[in-house]
């Protein structure tokens, strides 16, 4: 005889307790520790921080390890834990132009003032998958030295461009409209808010939507300005002191676009911007990010909006993988129900059918 | 280097963009697909292009690699280092003395030689793709030569801006039969394609296609009779060598607008300023 | 003079015979209106007609210059090319037809430049003059088609069909979802231009009055079949068929 189910406390119990076995592996292999993901696994770190919403780079090494190297998951923990903490003050704009500068390319100028620097990137490097054997006790590398930056400020490209009024007005000086965080986007969003989406979204999901308006969905003729990745000082201004003081810095990473050029025999043409910042060194996220920001101009700029990475409210929907991957694996959740009333359905639509048949 | 066949790719693939090559060559202009394969350089960085120089490459061979007209331009250095690592051929900056240019984004200025080969860097092969996405029906818009939506995109450039606002990657008819794209060199450059004596080739990695200009093609850029075909360059010599004919790079030196021009090519620059008296 | 020719048509979609043995001519200069209900079949013989569907079985055959020759036989090429030069096709919806992003100019321009023409200043000078023709202010030229009323976008899908004066018009229910005076005026413009041209038309439509005031022989379609043809006049003042009876009564006074 059939007895009812019970069980699902338990067999949850057993399925964390085998997570955390799998997650530890051969107890015989040394165990991960922190500072190894932070240190040699930095660009992990980077991406969860970003994904995630919080800068912290032990606390993300944290979620790496204990998503066992599944990102999403991990960037899924640090959002959550991110609600936990009160928000004690909002920093002011941080300042790319005062960026103690790591790397800082651009694709539009072969030389500008501060020049082309490569900084630590894998652009040039073959593809070519290392097979040499880990050595049991490499002898430490020699440090390398690393170049001074050059002085603060370098001009951006950009107001380069900006001092012949080649490219349009940047926007600075305006308060970004909005925060997604305390309330939730509604429909026309403003560029403000279209650019917190961005700058939380899955860097895949942004990678082939930024692909595809290179590929002719929305194309807008993208030139990389400027790549920037260095340190920028976070301040704030606490209300007892009524001035502002810096409480740290963090590194992140900017992109400039300068796009496809509007205006006509009567106004004269000047070049559009797109934008991208992210945490870390991340160029694949910033790159995807001003790709995708110009895109979801193509309204304002008087553009025809017909491809998925210009349709703002398909972009803005999609683009955070909390929600995506929550939604789309709760399909895993028992459906038992909805899908009992489904299967009454078909039944009565085919028997119907088949009494309509056997009249014939 | 150990382990890898010379030039990196096996031979049965160099024999299978060989064949893709020799289609591209019987019909000028047509994109010819192939199945491109990942390379140790990332797609959209010269895969296409680094393919066909693969498979072409014999140990005699002398090669040279530019990018935006440089040798020394990372991503050529990148390029070249590859190829003298995995082939061990010669390599020269003289556009003279090669026998296989590798190019992203220009012609060389000095002109080329018969038996010499171009192999063009292309990012998007799809002259229409702007115009339609859809490969498959560009794909057909080919077959058929219905160009009239790419003469109606002139017509509205003209109509907005007064001109042809294309200033690179600009489309051109080859052989009078298919439209094509040159790949992103400067309009200034499309005149060198037509009746040029060298075999000029053109690869796509990542949109997976090859195309040929024999040498001595007809090669037209689109244009009105009214509203010829009009490239710009910088209204300036280069400041290097005082060549006025040359395109120039825009070198920004200080944030007060200051600026000088500077050959793009040079190799150009630079044998112009060994022969200066 | 024959210059178009169907023979013995069929076209199944699933279970329905949209064609069924469907036979017709029609002479150079001649406007012939194919009448019927929805579903009748009228659409589907024009989009075969026209070769944008192959039908199932029989021909279409067409006179170039030199005797009718299946249209089937000529290869896709010479086909497009024919639809491009020769023939026109005028769409009900002609936000179909047009390109919406590209000014009134380029959409009648396009025509002129498949065909060869290269010269900006003429193709431009012919657009404001066809523009004038199809009674749109041609200073409108440089304007965008989405600012365009229903009725100026199918009179826009007019002149950018009829610049290239060809010898054969399709048109598929030219004025369907547009007010009753403004069909009125763009009938007017039709039979005017057709005339004048000495263009061939085959139309199709469900509205009488539409086939009284421009074609010069009906053909009545039902479920796929031709049930009655003749002289426009003859066929709508002494109806055999009782379906054409039916038709040409159920019309509401002007």
């Amino acid at each position: 005889m059939y007895v009812a189910v019970k069980g699902g406390e338990a067999a949850i119990d057993a399925a964390h307790r085998w997570t955390a076995d799998e997650r530890r592996g051969d107890p015989s292999v040394p165990p991960l520790a922190l500072d190894q993901i932070a240190n040699q696994l930095g660009r992990a770190v980077d991406r969860v921080m970003a994904e995630g919403a919080l800068y912290d780079r032990e606390l993300a090494a944290r979620a790496i390890r204990q998503a066992q190297g599944d990102l999403i998951e991990a960037a899924f923990l640090l959002r959550a834990y991110r609600t936990t903490l009160p928000r004690l003050v909002d920093s002011e704009p941080v300042d790319t132009a005062a960026m103690l500068l790591k790397r800082r390319i651009s694709a539009v100028f072969k030389d500008l003032p501060g020049g082309q620097r490569l900084g630590p990137t894998t652009d040039y490097t073959h593809r070519l998958l290392d097979l040499s054997p880990d050595a049991p006790d490499p002898p430490p590398a020699e440090p390398l030295a690393e170049p001074a930056p050059p002085p603060a400020p370098v001009p951006r490209v950009t107001d380069l461009l900006g001092a012949e009024s080649l490219i349009e007005p940047d926007g600075s000086g305006e308060r970004p409209a909005g925060d997604l965080t305390m309330e939730p986007v509604s429909f026309p969003a403003p560029r403000g808010v279209r650019l917190q989406a961005l700058a939380r979204g899955d860097e895949g999901f942004l990678l082939a939507l930024g692909y595809s308006t290179q590929r002719g969905y929305g194309n807008n003729h993208p030139f990389v300005g400027e790549l920037r990745v260095g340190e920028v000082p976070v301040s704030i201004v606490p209300p007892e002191l009524g001035f502002a003081i810096e409480i740290g810095d963090i590194t992140l990473t900017e992109c400039q676009m300068v796009n496809q050029f509007i205006g006509s025999r009567a106004a004269p043409p000047q070049f559009t911007r797109g934008y991208g910042l992210c945490f870390g060194h991340a160029d694949r996220k910033a790159i995807a990010m001003a790709l995708v920001d110009r895109a979801m101009r193509a309204d304002e700029l008087g553009e025809d909006a017909a491809s998925p990475a210009q349709d703002v409210e398909f972009v803005v929907s999609h683009c955070d993988n909390i929600e995506a991957t929550g939604f789309v694996e709760h399909l895993k959740l028992p459906h038992h129900v909805d899908f009992q009333s489904e299967l009454e359905t078909i039944r009565a639509m085919r028997a119907a059918a088949g009494a309509g048949d056997a009249g014939l | 280097m150990q382990g890898y066949n010379f030039a990196y790719l096996d031979e049965h693939t160099k024999r299978m963009i060989r064949r893709a090559i020799l289609k591209a060559v019987a019909i000028p202009g047509h994109q010819v697909p192939f199945a491109s394969r990942e390379m140790p350089l990332p797609y959209g960085w010269g895969t296409g292009g680094i393919q066909l120089t693969a498979s072409l490459l014999g140990p005699d061979d002398v090669l040279k690699v530019i990018d935006q007209g440089a040798d020394d331009t990372t991503n050529a250095v990148s390029i070249r280092r590859f190829f003298a690592r995995t082939a061990g051929i010669r390599t020269t900056t003289r556009t003279a003395e090669a026998t296989v240019i590798q190019t992203r984004h220009r012609i060389p200025e000095t002109p080329l030689r018969e038996g010499q080969i171009i192999v063009y860097q292309v990012p998007i092969p799809e002259p229409l793709y702007r115009l339609e996405p859809s490969r498959a029906a560009a794909a057909q818009m080919h077959a058929l030569a219905d160009y009239g939506a790419m003469h109606v995109r002139l017509y509205e450039e003209i109509t907005r801006h007064g001109r042809v606002a294309l200033s690179y990657d600009y489309p051109v008819m080859v052989n009078e039969r298919y439209l094509m794209s040159p790949s992103p060199i400067p309009a200034f450059d499309n005149p060198k394609l037509h009746m040029n004596p060298a075999m000029q080739l053109f690869g796509a990695g990542r949109e997976k296609r090859i195309y040929a200009v024999p040498p001595f093609t007809a090669v037209r850029s689109l244009d009105f009779e009214d509203h010829p075909f009009d490239p710009r360059r910088a209204d300036a010599a280069c400041a290097l060598c005082g060549a006025r004919e040359t395109y120039l790079d825009e070198i920004v030196s200080d944030d007060r607008g200051g600026k000088m021009f500077v050959c793009s090519d040079t190799d150009c620059c630079e044998s112009r300023r060994e022969t200066a008296p | 003079m024959t210059l178009l020719q169907a023979r013995d048509l069929r076209k199944r979609f699933g279970p329905v015979a949209a064609l069924d043995d469907v036979s017709l001519s029609l002479r150079r200069r001649e406007i012939v209106a194919i009448v019927g209900e929805s579903g009748s079949g009228k659409s589907t013989l024009l989009n075969v007609l026209s070769g944008r569907i192959a039908p199932d079985s029989g021909t279409v055959l067409y006179d170039e210059g030199e005797g009718l020759s299946p249209i089937a036989g000529r290869g896709e090429a010479r086909l497009r090319h024919l639809q491009r030069t020769r023939w026109g096709f005028v769409q009900q919806d002609p936000r179909q037809a047009l390109r919406l992003s590209v000014t009134a100019g380029g959409n009648i321009g396009e025509r002129l430049m498949v065909s060869g023409a290269r010269h900006y200043g003429d193709i431009r000078a012919t657009a404001a003059r066809w523009l004038e023709t199809v009674e749109i202010d041609p200073a409108r030229l440089d304007d965008l088609p989405r600012t365009f009323s229903g009725g100026m976008l199918q009179r826009l899908q007019i002149a950018a069909t009829l610049v290239t004066e060809p010898e054969l018009v399709f048109m598929d229910e030219p004025t369907g979802g547009l007010d009753v005076s403004v069909q009125a005026r763009i009938l007017d413009l039709v039979r005017g231009l057709v005339r004048r041209l000495g263009l061939a038309v085959l139309l199709v439509t469900h509205d009488i009055g539409v086939a009284r005031l421009l074609a010069d022989r009906l053909v009545v379609m039902r479920h796929g079949r031709i049930v009655e043809t003749g002289l426009t006049d003859q066929v709508l003042d002494d109806p055999h068929h009782e379906y054409t009876q039916l038709l040409v009564s159920s019309v509401l006074p002007a």
